[in-house]
Protein backbone atom coordinates (compact mmCIF):
# COMPACT_ATOMS: atom_id res chain seq x y z
CA UNK A 1 0.00 0.00 0.00
CA UNK A 2 1.37 3.36 -0.91
CA UNK A 3 1.99 5.94 1.76
CA UNK A 4 -0.98 8.22 2.11
CA UNK A 5 -1.41 11.71 3.47
CA UNK A 6 -2.32 11.56 7.19
CA UNK A 7 -5.89 12.36 8.22
CA UNK A 8 -4.77 15.38 10.26
CA UNK A 9 -3.65 17.27 7.16
CA UNK A 10 -7.11 17.00 5.63
CA UNK A 11 -8.79 18.08 8.84
CA UNK A 12 -6.51 21.09 9.27
CA UNK A 13 -7.09 22.19 5.67
CA UNK A 14 -10.82 21.70 6.13
CA UNK A 15 -10.87 23.72 9.35
CA UNK A 16 -8.85 26.45 7.62
CA UNK A 17 -11.31 26.62 4.72
CA UNK A 18 -14.26 26.66 7.12
CA UNK A 19 -12.82 29.54 9.16
CA UNK A 20 -12.01 31.44 5.95
CA UNK A 21 -15.65 31.05 5.00
CA UNK A 22 -16.84 32.34 8.38
CA UNK A 23 -14.55 35.37 8.14
CA UNK A 24 -15.87 36.04 4.64
CA UNK A 25 -19.48 35.93 5.81
CA UNK A 26 -18.78 38.25 8.73
CA UNK A 27 -16.62 40.85 6.98
CA UNK A 28 -18.04 41.14 3.44
CA UNK A 29 -21.17 43.16 2.67
CA UNK A 30 -21.87 41.96 -0.87
CA UNK A 31 -24.61 39.33 -0.79
CA UNK A 32 -23.04 37.31 -3.59
CA UNK A 33 -19.65 37.19 -1.87
CA UNK A 34 -21.31 36.24 1.43
CA UNK A 35 -23.02 33.43 -0.42
CA UNK A 36 -19.73 32.30 -1.97
CA UNK A 37 -18.19 32.21 1.50
CA UNK A 38 -21.04 30.00 2.68
CA UNK A 39 -20.38 27.64 -0.22
CA UNK A 40 -16.75 27.54 0.87
CA UNK A 41 -17.86 26.46 4.33
CA UNK A 42 -19.95 23.66 2.84
CA UNK A 43 -17.01 22.51 0.72
CA UNK A 44 -14.80 22.45 3.80
CA UNK A 45 -17.36 20.10 5.31
CA UNK A 46 -17.29 17.95 2.18
CA UNK A 47 -13.51 17.65 2.48
CA UNK A 48 -13.63 16.41 6.07
CA UNK A 49 -16.50 14.04 5.23
CA UNK A 50 -14.50 12.45 2.43
CA UNK A 51 -11.33 12.31 4.53
CA UNK A 52 -13.13 10.56 7.39
CA UNK A 53 -14.86 8.27 4.95
CA UNK A 54 -11.56 7.16 3.43
CA UNK A 55 -9.99 6.87 6.88
CA UNK A 56 -12.72 4.55 8.15
CA UNK A 57 -13.17 2.71 4.86
CA UNK A 58 -16.87 3.50 5.30
CA UNK A 59 -18.94 4.67 2.33
CA UNK A 60 -21.56 6.63 4.34
CA UNK A 61 -19.47 9.80 4.52
CA UNK A 62 -18.98 9.97 0.76
CA UNK A 63 -22.67 9.41 0.25
CA UNK A 64 -23.41 12.34 2.59
CA UNK A 65 -21.20 14.54 0.40
CA UNK A 66 -23.50 13.97 -2.57
CA UNK A 67 -26.45 15.09 -0.49
CA UNK A 68 -24.58 18.22 0.61
CA UNK A 69 -23.73 19.04 -3.01
CA UNK A 70 -27.31 18.58 -4.16
CA UNK A 71 -28.66 20.70 -1.31
CA UNK A 72 -26.04 23.39 -1.94
CA UNK A 73 -27.17 23.53 -5.58
CA UNK A 74 -30.80 23.91 -4.52
CA UNK A 75 -29.80 26.60 -2.06
CA UNK A 76 -27.84 28.43 -4.75
CA UNK A 77 -30.86 28.40 -7.08
CA UNK A 78 -33.15 29.88 -4.44
CA UNK A 79 -30.53 32.24 -3.03
CA UNK A 80 -29.56 33.75 -6.37
CA UNK A 81 -33.25 34.16 -7.22
CA UNK A 82 -33.73 36.13 -4.00
CA UNK A 83 -30.65 38.27 -4.72
CA UNK A 84 -31.94 38.91 -8.26
CA UNK A 85 -35.40 39.93 -7.04
CA UNK A 86 -33.73 42.26 -4.56
CA UNK A 87 -31.47 43.74 -7.23
CA UNK A 88 -34.46 44.49 -9.44
CA UNK A 89 -36.02 46.64 -6.74
CA UNK A 90 -33.00 48.16 -5.05
CA UNK A 91 -30.36 48.17 -7.80
CA UNK A 92 -27.94 46.94 -5.16
CA UNK A 93 -26.71 43.67 -3.69
CA UNK A 94 -25.10 45.15 -0.60
CA UNK A 95 -26.70 43.83 2.54
CA UNK A 96 -26.31 47.02 4.57
CA UNK A 97 -28.48 48.85 2.04
CA UNK A 98 -31.25 46.32 2.68
CA UNK A 99 -32.25 47.52 6.08
CA UNK A 100 -35.77 48.86 6.51
CA UNK A 101 -36.25 46.78 9.63
CA UNK A 102 -33.68 47.31 12.34
CA UNK A 103 -31.40 44.35 12.94
CA UNK B 1 -34.91 -6.93 6.96
CA UNK B 2 -38.54 -6.24 7.60
CA UNK B 3 -40.15 -3.25 6.01
CA UNK B 4 -43.11 -1.73 7.81
CA UNK B 5 -45.26 -0.55 4.91
CA UNK B 6 -48.19 0.56 7.06
CA UNK B 7 -46.07 2.63 9.43
CA UNK B 8 -44.22 4.38 6.62
CA UNK B 9 -47.43 5.31 4.79
CA UNK B 10 -47.51 8.95 6.02
CA UNK B 11 -44.03 9.54 4.61
CA UNK B 12 -44.70 7.67 1.38
CA UNK B 13 -48.03 9.38 0.77
CA UNK B 14 -46.74 12.92 1.21
CA UNK B 15 -43.72 12.21 -0.98
CA UNK B 16 -45.73 10.69 -3.81
CA UNK B 17 -48.37 13.41 -3.55
CA UNK B 18 -45.77 16.17 -3.61
CA UNK B 19 -43.04 14.82 -5.85
CA UNK B 20 -45.01 12.84 -8.42
CA UNK B 21 -48.74 13.55 -8.57
CA UNK B 22 -48.49 17.22 -7.59
CA UNK B 23 -45.94 17.97 -10.28
CA UNK B 24 -47.94 16.11 -12.93
CA UNK B 25 -51.09 18.01 -12.00
CA UNK B 26 -49.36 21.38 -12.19
CA UNK B 27 -47.59 20.51 -15.44
CA UNK B 28 -50.46 19.07 -17.42
CA UNK B 29 -53.74 20.32 -16.04
CA UNK B 30 -54.47 23.71 -17.54
CA UNK B 31 -56.38 25.84 -15.13
CA UNK B 32 -56.61 29.57 -14.55
CA UNK B 33 -57.66 29.24 -10.95
CA UNK B 34 -55.63 27.87 -8.09
CA UNK B 35 -58.60 25.94 -6.72
CA UNK B 36 -57.52 22.54 -8.02
CA UNK B 37 -54.02 22.68 -6.55
CA UNK B 38 -55.36 24.22 -3.36
CA UNK B 39 -57.91 21.48 -2.81
CA UNK B 40 -55.44 18.79 -3.82
CA UNK B 41 -52.83 19.88 -1.29
CA UNK B 42 -55.32 20.33 1.51
CA UNK B 43 -56.47 16.79 0.77
CA UNK B 44 -52.86 15.60 0.83
CA UNK B 45 -52.21 17.15 4.23
CA UNK B 46 -55.45 15.83 5.69
CA UNK B 47 -54.76 12.30 4.38
CA UNK B 48 -51.20 12.36 5.69
CA UNK B 49 -52.34 13.65 9.06
CA UNK B 50 -54.98 10.92 9.37
CA UNK B 51 -52.46 8.24 8.38
CA UNK B 52 -50.02 9.59 10.96
CA UNK B 53 -52.73 9.48 13.63
CA UNK B 54 -53.50 5.89 12.67
CA UNK B 55 -49.86 4.79 12.89
CA UNK B 56 -48.96 6.28 16.28
CA UNK B 57 -48.95 2.89 17.97
CA UNK B 58 -47.10 1.30 15.04
CA UNK B 59 -43.55 1.80 16.29
CA UNK B 60 -40.52 0.57 14.41
CA UNK B 61 -37.96 1.58 11.82
CA UNK B 62 -37.97 1.47 8.03
CA UNK B 63 -35.78 2.19 5.00
CA UNK B 64 -32.83 0.33 6.46
CA UNK B 65 -33.02 2.05 9.85
CA UNK B 66 -32.96 5.52 8.28
CA UNK B 67 -36.30 6.59 9.76
CA UNK B 68 -38.28 5.77 12.84
CA UNK B 69 -42.01 5.13 12.61
CA UNK B 70 -44.90 5.82 14.93
CA UNK B 71 -44.48 7.17 18.44
CA UNK B 72 -43.49 10.82 18.94
CA UNK B 73 -42.60 11.15 15.27
CA UNK B 74 -46.17 10.36 14.25
CA UNK B 75 -47.54 12.70 16.92
CA UNK B 76 -45.36 15.45 15.47
CA UNK B 77 -46.58 14.58 11.94
CA UNK B 78 -50.08 15.20 13.14
CA UNK B 79 -49.02 18.63 14.43
CA UNK B 80 -47.24 19.60 11.19
CA UNK B 81 -50.13 18.50 8.96
CA UNK B 82 -52.68 20.18 11.22
CA UNK B 83 -50.73 23.45 11.28
CA UNK B 84 -50.27 23.16 7.49
CA UNK B 85 -54.00 22.80 6.88
CA UNK B 86 -54.81 25.70 9.20
CA UNK B 87 -52.22 27.93 7.52
CA UNK B 88 -53.53 27.00 4.07
CA UNK B 89 -57.12 27.79 5.05
CA UNK B 90 -56.00 31.23 6.19
CA UNK B 91 -53.63 31.72 3.24
CA UNK B 92 -56.06 31.69 0.33
CA UNK B 93 -57.97 34.85 1.22
CA UNK B 94 -54.86 36.57 2.59
CA UNK B 95 -52.78 36.01 -0.54
CA UNK B 96 -55.80 36.92 -2.67
CA UNK B 97 -56.02 40.32 -0.98
CA UNK B 98 -52.37 40.95 -1.86
CA UNK B 99 -52.83 39.69 -5.46
CA UNK B 100 -50.21 37.01 -4.87
CA UNK B 101 -52.23 33.83 -4.84
CA UNK B 102 -50.21 31.31 -6.85
CA UNK B 103 -50.11 27.51 -6.97
CA UNK B 104 -46.47 27.56 -5.97
CA UNK B 105 -47.26 28.85 -2.51
CA UNK B 106 -49.23 25.74 -1.64
CA UNK B 107 -46.56 23.50 -3.16
CA UNK B 108 -43.89 25.15 -1.04
CA UNK B 109 -46.02 24.87 2.07
CA UNK B 110 -46.54 21.14 1.57
CA UNK B 111 -42.87 20.62 0.73
CA UNK B 112 -41.90 22.32 3.97
CA UNK B 113 -44.29 19.98 5.80
CA UNK B 114 -42.58 17.03 4.09
CA UNK B 115 -39.22 18.36 5.32
CA UNK B 116 -40.52 18.71 8.86
CA UNK B 117 -41.84 15.15 8.82
CA UNK B 118 -38.41 13.90 7.74
CA UNK B 119 -36.83 15.83 10.62
CA UNK B 120 -39.15 14.23 13.14
CA UNK B 121 -38.70 10.75 11.65
CA UNK B 122 -34.93 10.96 11.11
CA UNK B 123 -32.73 8.31 12.73
CA UNK B 124 -29.72 9.14 10.61
CA UNK B 125 -27.87 12.44 10.20
CA UNK B 126 -28.30 12.36 6.40
CA UNK B 127 -32.10 12.21 6.72
CA UNK B 128 -32.03 14.97 9.33
CA UNK B 129 -29.93 17.17 7.05
CA UNK B 130 -32.18 16.63 4.02
CA UNK B 131 -35.27 17.30 6.15
CA UNK B 132 -33.90 20.52 7.65
CA UNK B 133 -32.83 21.82 4.25
CA UNK B 134 -36.09 20.91 2.55
CA UNK B 135 -37.97 22.83 5.22
CA UNK B 136 -35.58 25.80 5.26
CA UNK B 137 -35.38 26.25 1.49
CA UNK B 138 -39.17 26.15 1.24
CA UNK B 139 -39.31 28.79 3.99
CA UNK B 140 -36.82 31.08 2.18
CA UNK B 141 -39.11 31.07 -0.84
CA UNK B 142 -42.26 31.57 1.21
CA UNK B 143 -40.73 34.44 3.22
CA UNK B 144 -39.99 36.28 -0.02
CA UNK B 145 -43.27 35.39 -1.63
CA UNK B 146 -44.41 39.02 -1.97
CA UNK B 147 -41.54 39.64 -4.30
CA UNK B 148 -42.53 43.19 -5.16
CA UNK B 149 -42.51 44.30 -1.53
CA UNK B 150 -39.33 45.53 0.07
CA UNK B 151 -40.01 44.11 3.51
CA UNK B 152 -40.80 40.63 2.27
CA UNK B 153 -37.67 40.56 0.10
CA UNK B 154 -35.52 41.85 2.91
CA UNK B 155 -36.87 39.17 5.19
CA UNK B 156 -36.17 36.45 2.60
CA UNK B 157 -32.66 37.76 2.07
CA UNK B 158 -31.80 37.86 5.76
CA UNK B 159 -33.37 34.47 6.37
CA UNK B 160 -31.55 32.93 3.45
CA UNK B 161 -28.07 34.27 4.25
CA UNK B 162 -28.25 33.54 7.97
CA UNK B 163 -30.00 30.20 7.40
CA UNK B 164 -27.38 29.02 4.94
CA UNK B 165 -24.65 30.22 7.32
CA UNK B 166 -26.20 28.16 10.13
CA UNK B 167 -26.45 25.17 7.80
CA UNK B 168 -22.68 25.35 7.44
CA UNK B 169 -22.25 24.99 11.22
CA UNK B 170 -24.85 22.26 11.42
CA UNK B 171 -23.30 20.13 8.73
CA UNK B 172 -19.74 20.68 9.99
CA UNK B 173 -20.94 19.45 13.35
CA UNK B 174 -22.37 16.38 11.64
CA UNK B 175 -19.06 15.76 9.86
CA UNK B 176 -17.12 15.94 13.12
CA UNK B 177 -19.57 13.64 14.88
CA UNK B 178 -19.16 11.22 11.99
CA UNK B 179 -15.42 11.49 12.34
CA UNK B 180 -15.54 10.84 16.07
CA UNK B 181 -17.92 7.90 15.99
CA UNK B 182 -17.54 6.49 12.47
CA UNK B 183 -21.29 6.35 11.91
CA UNK B 184 -24.22 8.54 10.90
CA UNK B 185 -26.85 6.35 12.52
CA UNK B 186 -28.33 7.67 15.78
CA UNK B 187 -28.55 4.36 17.59
CA UNK B 188 -25.03 3.21 16.69
CA UNK B 189 -23.69 6.66 17.56
CA UNK B 190 -25.46 6.54 20.92
CA UNK B 191 -23.81 3.18 21.68
CA UNK B 192 -20.36 4.48 20.75
CA UNK B 193 -20.75 7.66 22.81
CA UNK B 194 -22.27 5.92 25.85
CA UNK B 195 -19.52 3.29 25.82
CA UNK B 196 -16.89 6.04 25.67
CA UNK B 197 -15.19 4.46 22.65
CA UNK B 198 -15.34 7.55 20.42
CA UNK B 199 -12.07 7.87 18.57
CA UNK B 200 -11.38 11.59 18.81
CA UNK B 201 -12.94 13.02 22.00
CA UNK B 202 -12.07 16.59 20.97
CA UNK B 203 -13.89 16.22 17.66
CA UNK B 204 -16.86 14.71 19.47
CA UNK B 205 -17.17 17.71 21.79
CA UNK B 206 -16.62 20.21 18.97
CA UNK B 207 -19.11 18.40 16.74
CA UNK B 208 -21.75 18.42 19.47
CA UNK B 209 -21.23 22.16 20.00
CA UNK B 210 -21.47 22.97 16.28
CA UNK B 211 -24.58 20.82 15.87
CA UNK B 212 -26.13 22.61 18.85
CA UNK B 213 -25.33 25.99 17.27
CA UNK B 214 -26.94 24.92 13.99
CA UNK B 215 -30.10 23.67 15.67
CA UNK B 216 -30.24 26.70 18.01
CA UNK B 217 -30.41 28.87 14.94
CA UNK B 218 -33.41 26.93 13.64
CA UNK B 219 -35.31 27.38 16.92
CA UNK B 220 -34.11 31.01 17.21
CA UNK B 221 -32.41 30.58 20.58
CA UNK B 222 -30.06 33.18 22.06
CA UNK B 223 -27.49 34.22 20.75
CA UNK B 224 -28.77 33.08 17.34
CA UNK B 225 -32.19 34.73 17.57
CA UNK B 226 -31.34 38.01 15.81
CA UNK B 227 -32.85 36.92 12.51
CA UNK B 228 -36.24 35.93 13.93
CA UNK B 229 -37.84 39.36 14.56
CA UNK B 230 -36.82 40.74 11.17
CA UNK B 231 -37.81 37.64 9.23
CA UNK B 232 -41.10 37.20 11.07
CA UNK B 233 -41.97 40.89 10.70
CA UNK B 234 -41.17 41.11 7.00
CA UNK B 235 -42.59 37.81 5.78
CA UNK B 236 -46.25 37.57 4.69
CA UNK B 237 -48.27 37.10 7.88
CA UNK B 238 -49.60 33.63 7.04
CA UNK B 239 -46.03 32.51 6.34
CA UNK B 240 -44.89 33.92 9.67
CA UNK B 241 -47.79 32.13 11.33
CA UNK B 242 -46.72 28.84 9.82
CA UNK B 243 -42.96 29.04 10.12
CA UNK B 244 -42.89 30.41 13.65
CA UNK B 245 -45.03 27.51 14.87
CA UNK B 246 -44.66 24.34 12.82
CA UNK B 247 -41.09 25.22 11.83
CA UNK B 248 -40.11 25.66 15.45
CA UNK B 249 -41.89 22.46 16.50
CA UNK B 250 -39.99 20.60 13.76
CA UNK B 251 -36.66 21.95 14.98
CA UNK B 252 -37.57 20.80 18.48
CA UNK B 253 -38.48 17.33 17.23
CA UNK B 254 -34.95 17.12 15.78
CA UNK B 255 -33.47 18.60 18.97
CA UNK B 256 -35.16 15.91 21.08
CA UNK B 257 -33.79 13.06 18.99
CA UNK B 258 -30.30 14.48 18.57
CA UNK B 259 -29.90 15.31 22.25
CA UNK B 260 -31.01 11.83 23.20
CA UNK B 261 -27.91 10.73 21.30
CA UNK B 262 -25.26 13.23 22.32
CA UNK B 263 -26.32 13.87 25.93
CA UNK B 264 -24.66 10.69 27.33
CA UNK B 265 -21.37 12.29 26.30
CA UNK B 266 -21.68 14.57 29.32
CA UNK B 267 -21.14 11.65 31.69
CA UNK B 268 -18.35 10.05 29.69
CA UNK B 269 -16.19 12.98 28.72
CA UNK B 270 -16.68 14.72 32.10
CA UNK B 271 -16.71 18.04 30.34
CA UNK B 272 -16.91 21.18 32.46
CA UNK B 273 -18.98 23.15 31.79
CA UNK B 274 -21.17 20.36 30.57
CA UNK B 275 -23.43 20.50 27.56
CA UNK B 276 -26.47 20.39 29.81
CA UNK B 277 -25.40 23.48 31.73
CA UNK B 278 -24.61 25.37 28.51
CA UNK B 279 -28.05 24.51 27.22
CA UNK B 280 -29.64 25.68 30.48
CA UNK B 281 -27.87 29.04 30.19
CA UNK B 282 -28.99 29.36 26.54
CA UNK B 283 -32.54 28.58 27.63
CA UNK B 284 -32.51 31.19 30.42
CA UNK B 285 -30.96 33.87 28.19
CA UNK B 286 -33.40 33.14 25.36
CA UNK B 287 -36.52 33.63 27.43
CA UNK B 288 -35.21 36.73 29.20
CA UNK B 289 -34.07 38.43 25.98
CA UNK B 290 -37.25 37.48 24.12
CA UNK B 291 -39.63 38.75 26.79
CA UNK B 292 -37.70 41.89 27.75
CA UNK B 293 -37.35 43.00 24.12
CA UNK B 294 -41.00 42.21 23.40
CA UNK B 295 -42.06 44.74 26.06
CA UNK B 296 -40.54 47.57 24.02
CA UNK B 297 -42.24 46.70 20.71
CA UNK B 298 -44.98 48.77 19.10
CA UNK B 299 -45.62 46.48 16.12
CA UNK B 300 -47.82 43.50 16.96
CA UNK B 301 -46.08 41.21 14.48
CA UNK B 302 -42.68 42.06 15.90
CA UNK B 303 -43.94 41.68 19.45
CA UNK B 304 -45.24 38.19 18.65
CA UNK B 305 -41.92 37.41 16.95
CA UNK B 306 -40.02 38.21 20.15
CA UNK B 307 -42.57 36.25 22.12
CA UNK B 308 -41.84 33.26 19.87
CA UNK B 309 -38.15 33.62 20.73
CA UNK B 310 -39.07 33.54 24.41
CA UNK B 311 -41.20 30.43 23.94
CA UNK B 312 -38.27 28.62 22.34
CA UNK B 313 -36.47 29.31 25.62
CA UNK B 314 -39.27 27.71 27.62
CA UNK B 315 -39.30 24.63 25.41
CA UNK B 316 -35.53 24.24 25.79
CA UNK B 317 -36.13 23.63 29.50
CA UNK B 318 -37.65 20.25 28.68
CA UNK B 319 -34.57 19.33 26.67
CA UNK B 320 -32.26 20.51 29.44
CA UNK B 321 -34.14 18.21 31.82
CA UNK B 322 -33.47 15.33 29.43
CA UNK B 323 -36.00 13.04 31.12
CA UNK B 324 -38.92 11.22 29.51
CA UNK B 325 -41.23 13.61 31.33
CA UNK B 326 -39.27 16.54 29.94
CA UNK B 327 -39.71 15.11 26.46
CA UNK B 328 -43.47 14.80 26.77
CA UNK B 329 -43.53 18.33 28.19
CA UNK B 330 -41.77 19.60 25.05
CA UNK B 331 -44.20 17.76 22.78
CA UNK B 332 -47.18 19.05 24.72
CA UNK B 333 -45.86 22.60 24.68
CA UNK B 334 -45.16 22.36 20.95
CA UNK B 335 -48.86 21.62 20.40
CA UNK B 336 -50.08 24.32 22.81
CA UNK B 337 -47.69 26.89 21.39
CA UNK B 338 -48.60 26.07 17.79
CA UNK B 339 -52.30 26.60 18.38
CA UNK B 340 -51.99 29.86 20.32
CA UNK B 341 -49.31 31.48 18.18
CA UNK B 342 -50.86 30.38 14.88
CA UNK B 343 -54.24 31.72 15.98
CA UNK B 344 -52.75 35.06 17.07
CA UNK B 345 -50.88 35.50 13.79
CA UNK B 346 -53.96 34.60 11.72
CA UNK B 347 -55.92 37.37 13.45
CA UNK B 348 -53.05 39.79 12.81
CA UNK B 349 -53.17 38.74 9.15
CA UNK B 350 -56.92 39.31 8.94
CA UNK B 351 -56.68 42.82 10.39
CA UNK B 352 -53.64 43.74 8.30
CA UNK B 353 -54.30 46.05 5.35
CA UNK B 354 -53.02 45.70 1.84
CA UNK B 355 -50.59 48.59 2.33
CA UNK B 356 -49.01 46.80 5.31
CA UNK B 357 -50.53 49.14 7.88
CA UNK B 358 -52.82 48.35 10.79
CA UNK B 359 -50.07 46.31 12.43
CA UNK B 360 -49.37 48.62 15.35
CA UNK B 361 -50.56 47.90 18.86
CA UNK B 362 -52.36 51.25 18.79
CA UNK B 363 -54.40 50.03 15.82
CA UNK B 364 -55.92 47.40 18.11
CA UNK B 365 -57.45 49.88 20.52
CA UNK B 366 -61.13 49.28 21.12
CA UNK B 367 -61.09 46.30 18.78
CA UNK B 368 -63.86 44.55 20.66
CA UNK B 369 -66.49 47.06 19.49
CA UNK B 370 -65.97 46.39 15.81
CA UNK B 371 -64.62 42.84 15.85
CA UNK B 372 -65.94 41.34 19.07
CA UNK B 373 -65.17 37.74 18.09
CA UNK B 374 -61.63 38.47 16.94
CA UNK B 375 -60.92 40.42 20.09
CA UNK B 376 -62.24 37.59 22.26
CA UNK B 377 -60.17 34.98 20.40
CA UNK B 378 -57.08 37.18 20.55
CA UNK B 379 -57.64 37.55 24.29
CA UNK B 380 -57.77 33.76 24.67
CA UNK B 381 -54.50 33.38 22.75
CA UNK B 382 -52.82 36.14 24.75
CA UNK B 383 -53.93 34.67 28.08
CA UNK B 384 -52.63 31.30 26.96
CA UNK B 385 -49.30 32.72 25.74
CA UNK B 386 -48.91 34.48 29.07
CA UNK B 387 -49.51 31.15 30.82
CA UNK B 388 -52.70 31.98 32.67
CA UNK B 389 -54.94 29.04 33.64
CA UNK B 390 -57.07 27.30 32.46
CA UNK B 391 -55.55 27.64 28.97
CA UNK B 392 -53.08 25.26 27.30
CA UNK B 393 -50.11 27.58 27.77
CA UNK B 394 -50.45 27.36 31.54
CA UNK B 395 -50.37 23.60 31.68
CA UNK B 396 -47.48 23.41 29.20
CA UNK B 397 -45.39 25.76 31.31
CA UNK B 398 -46.31 23.85 34.45
CA UNK B 399 -45.02 20.61 32.88
CA UNK B 400 -41.80 22.23 31.66
CA UNK B 401 -41.11 23.90 35.01
CA UNK B 402 -41.78 20.66 36.83
CA UNK B 403 -39.43 18.74 34.53
CA UNK B 404 -36.67 21.29 35.13
CA UNK B 405 -37.06 21.21 38.92
CA UNK B 406 -37.13 17.42 38.89
CA UNK B 407 -33.71 17.26 37.27
CA UNK B 408 -32.19 19.81 39.64
CA UNK B 409 -32.43 23.02 37.62
CA UNK B 410 -34.34 25.06 40.19
CA UNK B 411 -32.51 28.29 39.25
CA UNK B 412 -33.66 27.85 35.63
CA UNK B 413 -37.26 27.55 36.79
CA UNK B 414 -36.92 30.73 38.86
CA UNK B 415 -35.63 32.58 35.78
CA UNK B 416 -38.51 31.13 33.74
CA UNK B 417 -41.11 32.26 36.27
CA UNK B 418 -39.56 35.74 36.38
CA UNK B 419 -39.59 36.04 32.59
CA UNK B 420 -43.20 34.79 32.49
CA UNK B 421 -44.12 37.61 34.82
CA UNK B 422 -42.42 40.08 32.46
CA UNK B 423 -44.33 38.59 29.53
CA UNK B 424 -47.69 39.16 31.26
CA UNK B 425 -46.99 42.88 30.84
CA UNK B 426 -47.15 42.96 27.05
CA UNK B 427 -49.65 40.15 26.51
CA UNK B 428 -52.15 41.72 28.88
CA UNK B 429 -51.20 45.14 27.52
CA UNK B 430 -52.67 44.12 24.17
CA UNK B 431 -55.85 42.84 25.85
CA UNK B 432 -56.21 46.09 27.81
CA UNK B 433 -55.74 47.99 24.54
CA UNK B 434 -58.44 45.93 22.82
CA UNK B 435 -61.01 46.19 25.62
CA UNK B 436 -60.36 49.36 27.63
CA UNK B 437 -59.36 51.97 25.03
CA UNK B 438 -61.35 54.24 22.79
CA UNK B 439 -62.05 52.52 19.45
CA UNK B 440 -59.78 53.37 16.58
CA UNK B 441 -62.02 55.04 13.94
CA UNK B 442 -59.87 53.65 11.15
CA UNK B 443 -60.41 49.98 11.97
CA UNK B 444 -61.59 48.48 8.71
CA UNK B 445 -63.86 45.60 7.87
CA UNK B 446 -62.30 42.17 8.02
CA UNK B 447 -63.91 38.98 6.83
CA UNK B 448 -62.77 35.75 8.39
CA UNK B 449 -63.92 33.42 5.59
CA UNK B 450 -62.06 30.09 5.62
CA UNK B 451 -59.58 31.45 8.15
CA UNK B 452 -62.50 31.37 10.60
CA UNK B 453 -62.26 27.57 10.62
CA UNK B 454 -58.59 27.74 11.59
CA UNK B 455 -59.33 30.30 14.28
CA UNK B 456 -62.17 28.23 15.71
CA UNK B 457 -59.94 25.14 15.79
CA UNK B 458 -57.12 27.06 17.48
CA UNK B 459 -59.41 28.58 20.11
CA UNK B 460 -61.12 25.30 20.92
CA UNK B 461 -57.78 23.48 21.02
CA UNK B 462 -56.19 26.04 23.35
CA UNK B 463 -59.08 25.71 25.79
CA UNK B 464 -59.50 21.94 25.43
CA UNK B 465 -55.79 21.15 25.80
CA UNK B 466 -55.71 23.29 28.93
CA UNK B 467 -58.62 21.45 30.51
CA UNK B 468 -57.70 17.97 29.31
CA UNK B 469 -53.90 17.83 28.82
CA UNK B 470 -54.04 14.06 28.56
CA UNK B 471 -55.24 14.39 24.95
CA UNK B 472 -51.59 14.86 23.96
CA UNK B 473 -49.72 13.11 26.73
CA UNK B 474 -52.02 10.10 26.49
CA UNK B 475 -51.47 9.63 22.76
CA UNK B 476 -48.75 7.11 23.46
CA UNK B 477 -50.78 5.41 26.13
CA UNK B 478 -48.57 6.29 29.08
Amino acid sequence: MMTSIPLDYYLILSAFLFVTGIIGVITRRNAIIIFMSIELMLNAVNLSMVAFSAFFGDIAGQMFVFFIMAVAAAEAAVGLAIVLALFRRKKSVYVDEVNIMKW
Amino acid sequence: MNFDILGSLPLIVIWLALGVVGIIIQAFVRSDSTRLVYGYYIGTLVTTGLLAAATISNQGTAFGGMVTLGGWAAVFDLLFCGAGVMAMLAAQAYLGRFNSELDEFYTMLVSSVAGMMLMAHARNLVVLFVGIELMSISFYIMAGFFRSRDKSLESAMKYFLLGAFATGFLVYGMALLYGATGTLDYSVMLKVIAAGTARFPVLLALGAVLLTIGLSFKIAAFPFHQWAPDVYEGAPTVVTAFMSTAGKAAAFSAFLAVFGVIMPMVKVASMTPTLQLVLAVISAATMLIGNITAVAQTNVKRMLAYSSVAHAGYMLMGIVAGTTFGQSAVVYYAFAYTFMQLGAFIIVGLLEREDETSLMISDYSGLYRKHGVFAAMMAVFMFSLAGIPPFAGFFGKYMLFYAAIESGFTWLTIVAVASSVISVWFYLGLIVKMYFSEPNPETHEANAGLAGISLAVCTVAVILLGIMPRIITGMLGN
